[in-house]
């Protein structure tokens, strides 16, 4: 009996190959994108703990020099002897390698030297020619050494390095380097009971708590964070097909599952049978949807790879590994949605009389109650998106206000198209207009979940249009506010920095110096500047919150101005004050916009900057010019500045502008799919229903309509559909594009972007959802219109 | 003396109305003897589908008792009732039932499977008599309405019931169609000893049965 009936239940998707195919793709496209994304951000996590596990980074206390630089050898002599249990670190670039050095025997046990491939002994590693890297950084390597070097260097590879890193002997990596001092010293966790204090033994050194240290994965986490949305975005749309699909197999099947009854079938095991179906083919389309996430991570995973290096500079393999933590969680999804989608038709069949009407009743699947329910559900989550808005506090309630206010319209959006169509009909004059309507109304219970997916992804588009776009116009405000000095010069010494300074003084071109230190201010890791108040801080500077006699204050010396990321972090705003060094306490007299910066920053006067740190040398000069090419020329022909040395402002920009768009360029690849996934859940669900239209329009045709002008009619109804989506994607993309850049940025960058509207873009926004609405609709209206009159007289046959 | 294979003993049913339970069947009593052909005929609403219903145990009586092969219908659950149905029972229904995704020689053996009595030759020998020979490769949405009845014929016969239940059986055709149908379903019946309980509108098909009862306010006259 199993047999028979399992292979009755089959043969269903054997006479519906469409069906069968927009399941699977449904299923496929929904897991396909979710597990891209999830194998990016496993990708991205392997990378950070590799880089954690190499380096040990955030698990020890540090000693690191107060006003920046580097630690004599001198002074890590001095603490060995005074009792301190401390271990040497230098750390310098090889071109685009990070190298670290340290001391095997005096690190702490968990940092580097653990990680350096279980075979190799700590003899080899102290060999004194040899790196140990990854094989793509070993490759890097291999180019990038230095001609000089000793033909004995060799570079041993071990894969458990994280990716960009080569580890190295302290002895090894000075020598590489060509520097004789150190970075920062490791402070072991097992410290004797009686020692000297820090401030006895070197004044000029602090130690830095393991726990203050930004960590590069919490930092990426945001990033993952807005991936993983999307991802989940993409799977409820498709997920929206697998439902949509279901419901009309199920529904086609009523009067089967009714016959199988009747001849004897038990409802148990027909219920059970069902479930295995559903199983198998969810399980199909998992796996093909894993094998489309594997070729869509690997697709992507280079320009995420860029994106999050120029964000945050953590540097993530660009090589794609089958990692279960994703592969699973993309099956485990897929076959969940598809039984979740399953489970309420498979409900219904198991409370639906044996002698019930096996009618197919997806006309009537939105009786009066279904309604009132959906109704009642979308008020409940957009009321408590609401109340997440108002009284939310974290990224996941920001994510969960973003759910409830997307499925929430969603649910909506049925309710809202009946009184449209109802209109439409009252207003409608000739008999064909009026049928074109009520039909039209016949046809949303059918299609409301195509619907409802469409408008998730026209509204992701508007919401990530409005965010990237609000994003760019902000950053390149931005950059001209931080980039005003039209050329910027690397200083190589403080006699070099004085003669510039002369030169362009006399010539009356002003100089703005850039002084910066690393420090610790209101608990947080952060950097101190000193600048020269002037006319180009004062007119380009745009701030968030400022009191009117800003810039006044800071260039006396008697207030600072912070990023928005630490007074956010810190909790303080304009008018508070923060301690800018040991005793020295000014107020906040502004607050200024910071984006793409994830480390706090407070600014003071030069005066003030130059009392507090007088040997801080100057690295980088400004200088405003209206020649900067004659200004550059000058540079290197009198001056003696290495033409590499100077930056232009243009040149400058150029780069930031680029890592910007790099950091969108996912975003806007998902964005793509998501609307081409909408597109296929219309198609497949206008295709499902194709077949049973035809009894519906049969009549029509009957009655004098030809099947050219009825699709033509169909085409036009699919157009009415997407336009009054589209019209009410609006308001839901801008509510989005609010939760984005209200909140969720601020929860997961420390800052807020000032949201613009785009009207050009969201036209262009909706011609694309119409283009696809309609060519998703094409292929349908095109079966109709070539319909054989036979198939329609057939109706009329089968209803003697 | 034969024990019959279908017995009523006093069976009522009701169905919730409106204005309260209405009643379509009151006291019931009927037997059917292997081999026997019965005629149920009645006015629209008086109750035969029901009847038929109840006999294969499609619904449950109110009251009464309902026997199969000799198994009171009501003492069984869901699954040992649609075991009966399986094995013992085979509805022939005005609108065919077919399963539209199997072909017709898979229709044809689908409850004969269902009850583990498949018989490739005993599908094709019923195929022959019911001239669907050429039509085994097809699907039913390409057979005319007098070949699906015969197909579902084939299909209750094939599965070899101890009684066979049609549902005005020839009502969906014409009167040439309909009168051949009945002739083939009448020979074969004959051939396996199968009783037939058979509702009709029409007097002159109940002509053709063994019996002919007529149901009216819920009773069998």
């Amino acid at each position: 009996m199993t047999r028979a009936c399992l292979a009755a239940l089959l043969s269903h998707w054997r006479r519906n190959p469409l069906q069968l195919f927009a399941f699977l793709a449904g299923l496929a496209l929904a897991t396909g994108l979710w597990s891209g994304v999830q194998a990016i951000n496993a990708e991205a996590r392997a990378s950070y703990d590799a880089a954690a596990a190499t380096l040990g980074d955030g698990q020890f206390d540090q000693i690191l020099p107060r006003a920046g630089g580097a630690i004599a050898q001198s002074d890590f002599v001095a603490l060995r002897r005074a009792g301190w249990r401390v271990s040497p670190v230098i750390e310098g670039r090889l071109s685009d390698v990070r190298l670290v050095g340290f001391d095997p025997l005096s690190a702490p046990a968990g940092f580097g030297v653990g990680q350096v491939g279980d075979g190799v002994d700590l003899g080899a590693f102290l060999n004194p020619g040899q790196l140990f890297a990854n094989a793509a950084t070993a490759a890097q390597l291999r180019v990038d050494m230095p001609a000089d070097m000793p033909a004995d260097m060799t570079v041993v590879i071990d894969p458990a390095i994280a990716p960009g890193i080569a580890l190295g002997d302290i002895g090894v990596v000075q020598r590489l380097l060509g520097r004789d001092d150190l970075s920062r010293l490791l402070v072991r966790p097992d410290q004797p009971m009686q020692r000297p204090a820090l401030t006895d033994i070197a004044p000029h050194l602090r130690q830095q708590g393991a726990d203050q240290r930004v960590d590069i994965g919490e930092l990426t986490k945001s990033f993952q964070l807005n991936l993983t949305a999307f991802g989940l975005l993409s799977f409820a749309v498709g997920l929206f097909i697998v439902y949509s699909t279901i419901g009309l197999a199920f529904e086609q099947r009523r009067r089967m599952v009714r016959t199988l009854r009747a001849l004897g079938v038990p409802l148990p095991r027909l219920i059970g049978l069902m479930v295995v179906e559903v199983l198998l083919l969810a399980f199909a389309g998992a796996v093909l949807g894993i094998a489309l996430g594997y070729v869509v991570a690997a697709l992507l995973l280079p320009d995420v790879a860029v994106t999050l290096r120029g964000l945050y500079g953590a540097e993530v393999s660009g090589t794609l590994q089958f990692r279960v933590s994703w592969w699973g969680s993309g099956m485990a999804m897929a076959v969940l949605g598809a039984v979740a989608a399953a489970g309420v038709r498979l409900w219904r069949i198991a409370r639906m009389p044996l002698l019930a009407s096996a009618r197919p009743r997806a006309w009537a699947m939105t009786s009066g109650r279904a309604q009132f329910v959906q109704g009642l559900v979308a008020a409940l989550l957009l009321v408590g998106a609401g109340g997440l808005a108002l009284v939310g506090d974290g990224l996941m309630a920001g994510f969960a206000l973003l759910g409830f206010f997307l499925i929430g319209a969603a649910l909506l959006l049925p309710l809202l198209l009946r009184p449209v169509l109802t209109l439409a009909e009252g207003a409608a004059r000739t008999p064909v207009a009026r049928w074109f309507w009520a039909d039209t109304r016949q046809q949303l219970p059918g299609l409301s979940l195509a619907l409802m997916a469409l408008l998730l992804a026209i509204s992701a588009n508007i919401g990530v249009a409005t965010m990237v776009s609000s994003f760019r116009l902000t950053f390149v405000a931005f950059l001209d506010q931080r980039l005003a000095a039209e050329l910027y010069v690397e200083v190589e010494d403080q006699a070099q920095a004085a003669l510039i300074e002369a030169e362009m003084a006399a010539r009356g071109t002003t100089v703005l110096p850039l002084l910066a230190v690393e420090a610790e201010m209101a608990g947080l890791p952060a950097r101190l500047f000193g600048v020269r108040v002037g006319p180009t801080y004062r007119d380009n500077w745009v701030f968030l919150d400022a009191e009117p006699d800003a810039w006044d204050r800071v260039s006396a010396g008697t207030a600072a101005v912070t990023n928005e990321q630490l007074a956010r972090r810190a909790g303080l705003w304009v008018g508070d004050r923060i301690e800018i060094a040991p005793g020295i306490e000014l107020p906040i007299a502004a607050v200024v916009a910071d984006y793409g910066n994830p480390r706090g920053q407070v600014i003071v006067g030069e005066a003030l900057f130059r009392e507090l740190y007088p040997d801080m040398p100057v690295h980088q000069l400004g200088l405003r010019t209206q020649d900067p090419a004659g200004l550059r020329h000058i540079l290197i022909s009198e001056l003696g500045v290495a033409d590499a040395a100077i930056t232009d402002q243009a040149a400058l920009k150029a780069f930031s502008l680029q890592v910007f768009e790099r950091t969108f360029a996912v975003t806007a690849a998902l964005n793509v799919l998501t609307l081409a996934v909408a597109g296929f859940a219309m198609l497949m669900s206008l295709l499902t229903l194709a077949d049973l239209r035809v009894p519906q329009l049969a009549p029509v045709w009957a009655l004098g309509l030809t099947r050219r002008r009825i699709g033509q009619l169909e085409l036009l109804r699919v157009v009415v559909f997407a336009a009054v989506v589209c019209l009410f994607a609006l308001p839901v993309g801008l509510g989005l594009a609010w939760v984005l850049l209200a909140v969720i940025n601020v929860e997961a960058f420390g800052w807020r972007l000032p949201m613009f509207l785009f009207p050009g873009d969201y036209a262009r926004l909706g011609v694309y959802a119409m283009l696809a609405a309609v060519a998703a609709a094409a292929w349908p209206a095109w079966r109709l219109m070539r319909t054989p009159p036979g198939a329609l007289l057939k109706v009329f046959a089968h209803e003697r | 003396m034969t024990p019959p294979v279908l017995h009523f003993s006093g069976v009522t049913k009701a169905f919730d109305g409106a204005d309260g339970p209405v009643p379509v069947l009151r006291g019931v009593d009927l037997s059917l003897a292997p081999g026997e052909t019965l005629a149920l005929t009645g006015e629209s609403g008086s109750g035969k589908s029901t009847l038929l219903h109840l006999a294969g145990g499609l619904e449950i009586a109110d009251a009464g008792v309902v026997e199969v092969a000799g198994r009171d219908l009501g003492g069984l659950s869901d699954t040992a009732r649609a075991a009966v149905r399986c094995r013992d029972v085979a509805v022939i229904f005005q609108q065919f039932n077919l399963i539209p995704s199997l072909r017709v020689a898979d229709n044809i053996a689908f409850q004969a499977r269902l009850a583990g009595r498949a018989d490739s030759g005993a599908v094709a020998d019923l195929a022959q008599k019911l001239r669907l020979g050429d039509q085994l490769h097809k699907y039913p949405e390409a057979l005319s309405g007098g070949q699906q009845q015969r197909v579902a014929i084939a299909r209750a016969i094939a599965a070899r019931p101890r009684v066979l239940l049609a549902d005005e059986p020839t009502g969906n055709l014409d009167e040439d169609t309909a009168a051949e149908v009945l002739d083939q379903l009448l020979a074969l019946v004959s051939e396996t000893g199968a009783a037939l309980l058979l509702v009709t509108h029409s007097p002159a098909i109940a002509a053709r049965m063994d019996r002919r009862l007529h149901l009216r306010g819920g009773r069998l006259a």
